[in-house]
């Protein structure tokens, strides 16, 4: 009878575990709690009932008493944020070998690029068993991606990057659903998620006959002209150089010190006057309006890339972890 | 005793005879019929957006969005929204109990400002104009959080009028709650203490605060999304360098303080009646009163736990919620004081007792399951899910709703002078419990299941639970209106409420039943704490309509 009746989701993130563990905690606390107040409740209501020659025995209340359900609740409470948040912090660190996608959002489809090109739209594969990191941006609303089954969503903004990554532990296709209201066709918003087999996923990535992410942004790298001022070959042109920026604290001209994320590197693209590195005048001319998100995406992960060492080899590949930057 | 108020009946002269006319009404200043001028607005307004939830039920009864169009749908819900939440709950138990019972439970003859009450209800009636006029020039489908940039770049319904219209309103609850606090600050009778105020004023206390310091908020965010759609300021728009997550921000500072304003005066009617009906003094007065200001007062500062996916910063939803605990704690010894008041007590189970029962069991499920969105973990899954959806419906139709009706069944003898047909009442009470839970517990299900809100058309595997909801919401829509059709009968056929018809402590019991025109033919001199079951009288039989 219950396979018709769903009660529980499927499970097929390396996190979904971790927030089944503190929901079923939470239930059990919730239902002992609940349970407690609806017994003593219904007892009182019988045992202390109306009757012939019944009188209340007046109680004024006991300091005791209430400090005790003040403050073991709350111990129970300190549980609940202790481990809330360690999930959160888990899921807000993506590991740093993370395959990234590239997420476009606008009214109402989800648009995906993955680093060695493919383009899906509503429609993302991914290899079991590895990190996804998802980087996402809106060309119009606020969406929220959301996949159940991952147990993870996160607001998709426009004007910035928003990310989130998971891991997917079980191959199959789950629901992926925009969880902020955004017009229309909100609840047509939808798509899914395949998670793949890695053999599998092999195969269909190189269906397709696409060119990387990073190499279309070179490509756009130097069209663009940004290649002149932005040297890569270790001459000083007008603007600092981005070999070997991306991932570290950048020195700024006010004196400040931000990380070069994929925000920074956005930021600085369309509001290049924003926050100017030291040493430099804020000469660079905005390319507000003049990208694509998707363009956007292929400059960042080109500017990423060229932070790997000269090697050029995509940061995907095995054994690049020790060649990130540390701060 | 008794009966001697009863035999007064016919010629005493009350509020409600004291004049005639429509004029005498449109015109009053007697915080008893600005009371009754919104009870019938209010109720208005909860019919209508009843009506919208019901059209929203029937639309999830299947997968596919085949009742209405996509966008009516995100009408219904937008207006459903709007509607209950600023024209019927936030107004609910403060205007209409509240107006009436503040100054009769202080001992005063009207509120501070009789003048500016009225204007309160204009502003509502004006307010409630241009709402209706929004709903009949074609609607508005911002959903009732206005979200920045849909609200104010992607939209072509009527925004600005609701928004305008939500602005009006808010400085009628603005006024309501000034009111509210000159009156209990300035107009309280010789001896009434503020160690002896009921509860029921304490939680109005305490609303008042944050309608005066939270309203104003709301009113700031809503200008500048009108002013962001007709002038492109580039204040939320991150095209134009403003920042979408500023309007969420400026909302929900005000938004989320809102809920208590939809929960603690339920909170303050319960109290009255749980006492009543157990005959006891409310256990632990002190914490009882200040849980209130305590909710009241750290409920403006976790307003971000609402955008825990939204994009801040770790940091700060960290904190945002570890301070949402904080909340949670003055909320249980509420609970457990109310429960441990029934202790020893002598307990009946009138009609205004079931809802306090119902109160206390649903405004504990909802009270629990914020504990599980409070956790970021948790919320990352279940935010923005029907988890949500449940878990608000738990607090503001759970208890604000269920305490509403409550206080209505305990008040309407003063009110109207008439006792209602107290077996319909308990009939309708446990056709509520039964509905509402039956409408709501399968949300919660649902949205751990991943089912987003806000959805015309959702995956088949989420049928059954839907189903068993919009059966749910059908038991409970004729719960909602058995009350009207008897309290209605009960004006006329009702048998006559004599004072006191509970045995209840305090002031507004010791006026004849409808009280005159200002309250008290004396004025009273108060020696009594709130609450002295054991020096009041049980009424022997309390005499019902049949």
């Amino acid at each position: 009878m219950f396979e018709h009746v769903p009660l529980w989701p499927t499970a097929a993130s390396s996190i979904s575990g971790w927030v089944d563990a503190l929901y079923i905690f939470l239930l059990l606390v919730s239902a002992t709690m609940s349970g407690l107040i609806f017994t003593l409740v219904t007892v009182f209501a019988i045992k202390y009932r109306k009757r012939p020659g019944r009188h209340a025995e007046q109680i004024e209340g006991s300091t005791m008493l209430e400090l005790t359900w003040s403050i073991i609740p709350f111990g129970v409470m300190l549980v609940f944020f202790v481990w809330g948040a360690l999930i959160y912090f888990r899921e807000h660190t993506p590991p740093q070998n993370a395959d990234e996608v590239y997420t476009v959002a606008k009214q109402w489809m989800w648009k995906f690029e993955h680093k060695e090109g493919q383009r899906e739209i509503n429609e993302l594969h991914v290899p079991v068993g590895r990190d996804i990191k998802m980087i996402m941006t809106s060309q119009d609303v606020i969406h929220s991606f959301y996949v159940p089954a991952f147990r993870v969503k996160q607001d998709v903004l426009p004007g910035r990057y928003t990310t989130i990554w998971f891991r997917a532990t079980k191959p199959g296709t789950y629901h992926l659903f925009c969880a902020e209201y955004c017009g229309t066709q909100h609840s047509g918003m939808v798509g899914s998620v395949v998670v793949m087999e890695p053999r599998d996923y092999e195969a269909w990535m190189s269906g397709a006959g696409s060119q990387p992410l990073a190499v279309t942004g070179q490509a756009l790298f130097s069209q663009l002209g940004c290649i002149t001022c932005h040297r890569s070959d270790n001459t000083q042109g007008r603007g600092p150089t981005l070999v070997g920026m991306y991932g570290r604290p950048v020195l700024l001209e006010d004196g400040r010190t931000v990380v070069a994320d994929e925000n920074y590197v956005r930021e600085s693209i369309l509001e290049p006057a924003a926050k100017v590195v030291k040493g430099f005048s804020p000469v660079m001319p905005t390319f507000q309006g003049q990208l694509s998100d998707e363009q956007l995406n292929s400059l960042v992960a080109y500017i990423k890339q060229m932070a790997q060492p000269p090697s050029g080899q995509p940061a995907n590949a095995k054994g690049m972890a020790t060649a990130t930057p540390q701060p | 005793m008794a009966t001697e108020a009863v035999v007064e009946q016919g010629e005493r002269e009350t509020y409600l005879n004291a004049v005639y006319g429509l004029k005498s009404w449109l015109l009053t200043t007697d915080h008893k019929r600005i009371a009754l001028l919104y009870l019938i607005s209010i109720t208005f307004f909860f019919f209508i957006g009843g009506f919208f939830a019901l059209l929203i039920r029937l639309e999830l009864l299947t997968p596919g969005g085949d009742l209405v169009t996509a966008d009516t749908y995100n009408k219904l819900f937008t207006m459903h929204g709007q509607i209950m939440v600023f024209f019927f709950l936030i107004p609910s138990i403060p205007a209409v109990l509240g107006n009436f019972l503040i100054p009769m439970m202080i001992g005063a003859k009207d509120l501070a400002f009789p003048r500016i009450n009225l204007l309160s209800w204009y502003l509502y009636v004006a307010a409630g104009l241009l709402m209706m006029y929004t709903i009949l020039a074609g609607g508005v489908d911002t959903g009732w959080t206005f979200y920045t940039p849909l609200s104010t770049e992607f939209l072509t319904t009527n925004v600005a009028t609701s928004a305008i219209s939500i602005f009006i309103a808010g400085f009628s609850s603005i006024f309501t709650g000034l009111n509210f606090i000159v009156t209990i600050h300035r107009m309280r009778a010789p001896g009434m203490t503020w160690n002896r105020l009921p509860l029921f004023v304490w939680a109005h206390y305490a609303t008042s605060l944050i309608q005066i310091l939270g309203t104003p908020v709301l009113a700031i965010s809503l200008t500048l999304v009108a002013l962001e759609r007709l002038l492109h300021l580039g204040i939320f728009n991150p095209a134009l360098g403003g920042d979408p997550l500023l309007f969420q921000h400026l909302f929900w500072f005000y938004s989320h303080p809102a809920v208590y304003i939809m929960i603690l005066p339920g909170m303050g009617v319960v109290s009255e009646v749980v006492c009543c009906f157990s005959r006891k003094r409310i256990f632990g007065y002190k914490a009882m009163a200040l849980a209130l200001l305590g909710i009241a007062v750290v409920g403006f500062l976790v307003w971000a736990h609402h955008m825990f996916v939204a994009g801040i910063s770790l940091y700060a939803a960290l904190i945002f919620s570890l301070l949402s605990y904080f909340v949670a704690v003055p909320s249980a010894i509420k609970v457990f004081n109310w429960t441990a008041t029934m202790y020893k007590g002598s307990i009946r189970y009138d009609t205004p007792m079931l809802y306090a029962f119902g109160f206390i069991g649903l405004f504990t499920i909802g009270g629990l399951t914020g504990l599980f969105l409070a956790s970021l973990g948790i919320d990352v899954h279940v935010t923005d899910t029907y988890f949500v959806v449940a878990h608000f419906h738990y607090i503001m139709v759970g208890g604000m709703v269920m305490a509403y009706l409550g206080g209505m069944h305990f008040y309407w003898p003063k009110i109207s002078g008439r006792m209602y047909p107290e077996a319909w009442g308990k009939l309708a009470a446990l056709l509520v419990f039964v509905g509402f839970n039956l409408t709501f517990f399968p949300q919660f299900i649902l949205g751990y299941m991943g089912m987003p809100r806000r959805y015309h058309a959702y995956p088949p595997e989420f049928q059954i639970l839907n189903v068993l909801s919009t059966a749910g919401a059908s038991i409970l829509a004729i719960g909602y209106l058995l009350p009207m059709v008897y309290f209605l009968w009960s004006m006329r056929y009702g048998k006559p409420a004599p004072a006191n018809p509970w045995g209840a402590a305090g002031l507004e019991w010791q006026t004849p039943s409808p009280p005159p025109t200002f309250n008290f033919d004396e004025q009273p001199v108060v020696t009594w704490d709130a609450y002295n079951y054991d020096e009041i009288p049980e009424p022997e039989e309390v005499p019902v309509a049949h």
